[in-house]
């Protein structure tokens, strides 16, 4: 591990002044369950450390009628322990309490989870189908792009330079929806998904009929996946449509674009896509059931 | 059962032994206090880090220090031409010998790299971030080879040659034949074509198993000062202090008493810690110094470059006849060794058919150098590969003859008189006690049923070893015992150790203050590998007793004024044909002083009479269809201990055995890409079992007195982790119905079986 400066400004602003070229290249420290591997591991080397856990945007875990906002340093345990997550937001229940051991969940972000943009990263799935957004600020003022954008390549986000991420923010859940996250790991913890996937659902009133649904995929191409062939094939069918739901398991497993290696192979992590999409509506459709 | 034999004394009535007292290192342990080799600190003390192989397999064309040397705060570089030359040699290394021309070139590359990770040279600096970035600043230039990967691969006639001047060992000659097969040897009992003919259903398989590795939590680490005065200390991890000192000695050409080696607490070993790989290096950066140097490797480095065990093709065919007796069994087992000669198909080979009474076998095996690292033993090495066969095989048969696992078992057994194909008859052994005890248990009584869920059953063998030991106690005045010892304490051995001594002299285990030494402190003492350690080193301490016991009674006799032979010792008293005189062990303890001073026993052994152990394990396992993964639901290890000195650490030795298999089993492997580079060297992708991975493990053990040991001990820490391997991969085909023959049965793999099975991708 190379030597480095530290700072911990107090404000986005004094952030975004330290962002600047002249500082060379600079780590952004939320929970640091990646960085501080891979600083510690040689993989990177950095000028300066920049502390986000200072800056009151940066770890605000709220909720009001624009609907949940996410710090970009709030940990995966503060998230799951929040009793509006818990009970409006199950599916980040289940997307941050399974990454890592607990000691990595009081520590690991959901903003670095993002910004560290892993193809097989936990968090994003769920965030997609519940129609979140990234909440970036930067030299030119803030922008917001919807989730399924953030993500461009293994490693790289929409952030550009100068920029960071401040805040993920979920819209409300509507009426008689429900949504589910699962990922398939060989162990039963302390793994990374080989493939994973997240469904949200709106039913009608009567909790018959699905009026729209939303896949999104994960660890089995370049980014995370929204499938939006996966949500159509779902829209206006019946709950019980068996044959609906094969077509929107046939269109994860098409949408996949996995590679193989020690994780897993090519036809597994497709097979898992339609296999994990399967599931993960089926876990969606009984939440807004019990909605 | 309790019959005496010339070494077991058939004691029926034990005060200590099979007791469960808390063990000495305990509250040490539990507070943090135990040193390990990372916690050392010394004034003055250098950090080093060594530069590693970037590819599988490289001739090193250019090495330059030299901008590693200017960097500040670094203190000295070294590569190989800093290492004595060695002579073509052997050196037993107590669990696998080597040849220190391999020892050396394995420290630090001369002239080649022969795996990822391999070590080329090595720094010392003020800091550890300092020493690592001028690692950074060495300058290796390499010709790139191109790496061999797989046993077949490497048996080629036109594969590329690791070691360019190695020649076939062939059935005891030298074939002079350039080759990467080290070794090849045969086992013959009986007539293998006349047993197959006389067969009436013969299955054959071939089976393939994973390189992989041991996963004990401490990395390996070394601190050495060498002394103005030449001295040498060694602080290190290791299994046998004193196999470190013979060939920490040996590679840096200086006498034994030059060395000395502090065995510091071991956070597990496995048999992976008995070959030096820092040792030489921190050594000769403290002679450039001379300054102590502590290196210790991150996990990245244990996994690639520390010894994995073998990888392995086994093909195996076995045949029985319509009555369902065992007639003749074959194997061709070709076991990977890494990148030097020296690996795991002869003790795989002593194993493989050995639960079983078969009058035609033969065993030919092959030891073949690949492009990764030097393998090294793995509990049991080499049986756990070998049982992953044979006793899928035997599932098979059961199935097609429609009889019971156990059953069959039992009725093929090895018993007392048995003939092993690689030549030993069996002493009283403990198969058949386990088998039944398996048949009997609550476990297999309840029925297992539902889709997707299958129970498998198999057996395994590990004959253990004896070798040296050594044991000196003090009696103190207060009437405790204080005992040193040279056996690296790894599942509670210290206690088991004490317990044998507390025995013959009528004290609590508590009494017994014992202590794992240097080896300037205690007579030589192999490794703690083989099993041997309770077993061994237990009797050292036995003999050690009856030392103090024999000095006591002269002491008791020269206090009373009475004839030695008037003295008997029983129950911690000492007392006389005249009932006045009588007096404890403690109290006699006090008196040292005035019969003739202190008083201290001291014993050293080489004990023959190995018992070798067998386990029987029942697996209950529930498959995923859709995904591939397997969930072990419930788990019993049944093994015959001979006489389990201190219960919980046979059971947790089960349980740990038990857990490792499986992981053997389900996920561990090393993943290489074509390249040759190890892809998953951490613990996050090589998957060893987590505590949610495993029900608890049942364990039974069985008490089949050894034959050859006072208290009819056997070695225990190695044969559990030999039949899960099998028994899972049954308890799967039962669940699903398809035969896994690759380790490990990950779930892409179970998944690839099941498309395969049903026609679809």
């Amino acid at each position: 591990m190379n030597a480095f400066d530290y700072a911990a400004p107090r404000s986005v602003d004094e952030a975004i002044s330290l962002l600047d070229a002249e500082n060379g290249d600079v780590g952004i420290l939320a929970g640091g369950t990646d960085l501080i591997a891979q600083l510690k591991e040689g993989g990177r080397k950095i000028d300066l450390l920049l502390d986000l856990k200072r800056i009151p945007e940066a770890t605000a875990l709220t909720f009001d009628e624009a609907g949940l906002h996410i710090g970009a340093a709030t940990s995966c345990a503060q998230i799951y322990t929040f009793d509006v997550v818990q009970s409006l937001y199950p599916a980040l229940v289940d997307c941050t309490s399974l990454i890592g051991s607990i000691q990595i969940q009081n520590r690991g972000s959901m903003g670095g989870n993002f910004c560290n943009a892993s193809p097989a990263a936990d968090t994003p799935p769920s965030v997609i189908v519940q129609g979140g957004a990234c909440r970036i600020v930067g030299p030119n003022g803030a922008r917001e792009v919807v989730a399924e954008d953030f993500f461009v390549g293994p490693g790289q986000s929409a952030l550009q330079p100068g920029e960071l991420l401040i805040a993920i923010r979920i819209p409300p859940p509507v009426a008689n929806s429900g949504a589910f996250f699962l990922r398939f790991i060989p162990r039963n913890e302390m793994d990374i998904a080989v493939a994973n996937a997240a469904a949200s659902v709106v039913l009608d009133a009567d909790k018959t009929t699905i009026l729209s649904a939303r896949i999104a995929i994960g660890a089995v191409a370049p980014t995370p996946l929204l499938v939006a062939d996966a949500g159509a094939a779902l829209a206006g069918k019946a709950v019980d449509d068996e044959d609906a739901l094969e077509a929107a398991c046939a269109a994860s497993r098409a949408a996949a674009n996995p590679i193989s290696d020690m994780r897993g192979t090519i036809e597994q992590r497709v097979h898992l896509s339609g296999v994990l999409t399967g599931r993960a509506i089926r876990g969606a459709i009984q939440r807004a059931k019990e909605s | 059962m309790a019959t005496k034999t010339e070494d077991y004394l058939g004691i029926t009535d034990y005060k200590v032994i099979g007791t469960r007292p808390i063990r000495h290192d305990g509250v040490d342990k539990v507070v943090g206090r135990a040193k390990y080799g990372a916690d050392i600190d010394m004034a003055g003390m250098l950090h080093g880090a060594v530069a590693r192989s970037p590819h599988a397999h490289a001739r090193i064309k250019s090495l330059d220090t030299r901008k590693a040397e200017a960097l500040p705060g670094v203190k000295a570089v070294i590569a190989v031409a800093d290492l004595p030359l060695q002579e073509d040699k052997i050196e037993e290394l107590g669990e696998g010998a080597a040849n220190l021309q391999h020892l050396r070139a394995n420290v630090l590359a001369d002239g080649k790299v022969l795996y990822h990770g391999h070590a080329i040279a090595a720094v010392a600096a003020t800091d550890v971030h300092t020493a690592q970035e001028a690692v950074d600043l060495i300058e290796i230039e390499y010709e790139v080879l191109q790496p061999v990967l797989t046993v077949r691969e490497a048996m080629q006639a036109d594969a590329p040659l690791l070691l360019e001047d190695l020649t076939t060992q062939s059935l005891g000659e030298d074939s002079e034949k350039k080759s990467n097969v080290c070794t090849h040897f045969r086992h013959e009992l009986g007539d293998i074509e006349k047993g197959f003919a006389e067969a009436d259903l013969v299955i054959e398989r071939e089976f393939f198993t994973a390189t992989v590795h041991q996963g004990y939590i401490e990395p390996q680490n070394a601190t050495a000062l060498w002394g103005a005065d030449g001295q040498i200390t060694v602080w290190c991890s290791t299994q046998g202090a004193f196999d470190v000192r013979a060939q920490t000695a040996q590679i840096l050409e200086v006498p034994v008493s030059q060395v000395k080696v502090v065995p510091m607490e071991i956070g597990g070993g496995f048999g992976g810690k008995i070959r030096i790989y820092l040792e030489p290096l921190a050594a000769i950066l403290s002679k450039k110094t001379g300054r102590p140097v502590k290196m210790v490797m991150s996990r990245t480095e244990v996994l690639q470059a520390t010894g994995p065990t073998a990888g392995s093709v086994i093909r195996c065919k076995m045949g029985v006849d319509k009555a369902g007796n065992l007639i003749a069994a074959q194997a061709d087992m070709r076991y990977e060794s890494g990148s030097f000669p020296g690996s795991w198909a002869a003790p795989g080979a002593m194993c493989i058919f050995a639960p079983y009474n078969i009058p035609h076998v033969l065993i030919d095996g092959y030891e073949v150098l690949v492009n990764k690292p030097w393998t090294m033993a793995y509990r049991a090495p080499g049986a756990t590969n070998a049982a992953f066969a044979s006793e899928t095989l035997i599932d098979e048969l059961c199935e097609q003859l429609g009889v019971d696992p156990l059953a069959f078992r039992l009725k093929n057994s090895a018993k007392e008189g048995t003939r092993r194909a690689d030549g030993p008859v069996y002493p009283r052994i403990g198969h058949e006690q386990c088998v039944e005890t398996a048949r009997d248990s609550e476990h297999y009584a309840t029925q297992f049923n539902g889709k997707n869920r299958g129970r498998g059953v198999a057996s395994g063998f590990w004959f253990n070893v004896g070798l040296k030991s050594s044991a000196a106690a003090s009696v103190n005045p207060d009437g405790t015992v204080s005992l040193v010892e040279g056996s690296t304490d790894i599942g509670g051995t210290r206690t088991s150790i004490a317990m044998q001594l507390a025995e013959v002299l009528g004290i609590g285990a508590e009494e017994v203050k014992p202590q794992v030494v240097d080896t300037d402190s205690v007579g030589e003492t192999d490794v703690t590998g083989g099993s041997r350690t309770t077993f061994a080193t237990g009797w050292a301490a036995y003999q050690c007793a009856l030392d103090i016991k024999a000095q006591m009674i002269e002491r008791a006799a020269k206090l009373w004024e009475i004839a030695v032979d008037d003295v008997v010792f029983e129950d911690g008293y000492f007392s006389s044909s005249d009932a006045s005189k009588t007096i404890s062990f403690k109290e006699l303890a006090g008196r040292l002083d005035e019969t003739g001073g202190p008083l201290m026993g001291r014993a050293t052994v080489n004990p023959p009479g190995v018992g070798g152990a067998f386990a029987v394990m029942i697996a209950d396992v529930e498959v995923d269809t859709d995904t591939g993964k397997v969930e072990i639901l419930r788990v019993s290890m049944i093994q015959d201990a001979g006489k389990a000195i201190h219960p919980s650490y046979v059971e947790g030795q089960m349980q740990g055995g038990t857990a490792q298999g499986i992981g053997w089993a389900l996920n561990e492997e090393y993943a290489y890409n074509a390249d040759g580079l190890l892809t998953n060297a951490s613990l996050l992708d090589y998957r060893m079992p987590t505590c949610l991975d495993l029900p608890m493990i049942e364990t039974h053990i069985v008490e089949v007195p050894n034959p050859g040991h006072p208290y009819g001990v056997r070695g225990v820490g190695e044969v559990p982790i030999v039949p899960p391997v099998a028994a899972v991969a049954n308890a799967i085909y039962d669940a699903i119905g398809v035969r896994l023959t690759i380790l490990p049965m990950s779930p892409g793999e179970i998944l690839k079986a099941l498309w395969t099975k049903n026609g679809t991708t």
